[in-house]
């Protein structure tokens, strides 16, 4: 009976580790999640018990049949838009999407600027001028 | 002269920035959990593992959620100010024994004391993740209705509970 459960469980527990589809998913959203413990790793690069777990929570719901949608917002109901490598445009995220934009605009007005500070005027000729380099050419 | 007005500008803008930005610190995860219903869970307590705990038997009171491990050494360096916010009688102190195992957790209990009401057992740390625990300790403010009103993600000390859960505590205590 024992015996019999354990095949059981072996065999569940390899139809849910072959998988290729699921595994796919599973990493696809795993590498648009911060880990909260190592900052600036994915919950997909980094071993951090947290991210053990995390990846296994993904799993698991997808496994359960939700959508990404729903894994993204549970982890984001519990962690905050800083879990997300890509935040949604919101108020308090409008720096952050605007801010590199807005620099490019002040960098080009600057450059714009300078450049047309270093622009030397082309002297006008006079009329004298002129007609001493008309004859010159002739 | 124009030149050197604009680029003092541009300078003194660059050291606001960074005066303001690398004072912040980046683990402060704001919680999107403040405001809202404490997450539920029934846990087997640690010391006594029949008995069961849900977060509801504290519904009416205002209490201390701290989420510590034995394999923490930050929680060893709050685990006085833990025992002092206790014995002070500000609130009664949960304890959340995170992916931990009893065998060791009992054995530091008994080296360092037990300051908390109770422990709940939370050993594969499922309910860590509903609470958007990280990085333990962390320490929650729960009021009357159950709803999260402060978290403290790092060790806390004195300063803090002087400046930010005392008041707090008082003030839910005092506004129903």
């Amino acid at each position: 009976m024992r015996a019999a459960s354990f095949i059981i469980l072996f065999w569940v527990g390899c139809a849910l580790a072959q998988d290729p589809a699921l595994d796919r998913r599973v990493a696809n959203l795993a590498h648009e999640m911060r880990c909260l413990v190592c900052q600036n790793q994915t919950i997909a690069e980094s071993n951090a018990p947290l991210a053990v777990d995390l990846r296994n929570q993904i799993r698991e719901q997808l496994a359960a049949g939700k959508s990404e949608r729903e894994v993204v917002d549970f982890m984001v109901a519990r962690y905050g838009d800083f879990v997300l490598y890509r935040p949604p445009l919101k108020a308090t995220t409008l720096v952050l999407w605007a801010g590199p934009f807005l620099f490019l605009v002040v960098g080009f007005y600057v450059l714009a600027r300078f450049l047309r500070g270093r622009q030397v005027p082309v002297p006008r000729l006079s009329a004298d001028e002129r007609t001493r380099a008309a004859k010159l050419l002739e | 002269m124009k030149r050197a007005v604009w680029t003092l500008g541009i300078f003194a803008g660059l050291v606001l920035l960074l005066a303001v930005g690398l004072r912040l610190n980046p683990r402060e995860v704001p919680s999107p959990l403040i405001g809202k219903p404490a997450p539920t869970f029934e846990l087997p307590l640690l010391i006594e593992p029949d008995k069961r705990f849900s977060e509801k038997h504290m519904l009416g009171k205002v209490w201390i959620l701290n989420v510590w491990a034995s394999w923490c050494p930050p929680c060893l360096v709050e685990h006085p100010v833990v025992t002092q916010v206790s014995r002070a009688g500000l609130a009664p102190v949960v304890g959340l024994n995170y992916k931990d195992t009893r065998e060791d957790a009992l054995p530091w209990l008994k080296r360092n004391g037990d300051p908390y009401q109770l422990i709940v057992f939370d050993a594969n740390g499922r309910i860590g993740i509903d609470y958007g625990v990280y990085g333990v300790p962390e320490t929650y403010v729960i009021d009357r209705q159950g709803v999260i009103r402060y978290k403290h993600i790092g060790p806390i000390t004195a300063d803090v509970v002087r400046s930010e859960m005392e008041p707090l505590v008082r003030k839910l205590n005092a506004g129903g």
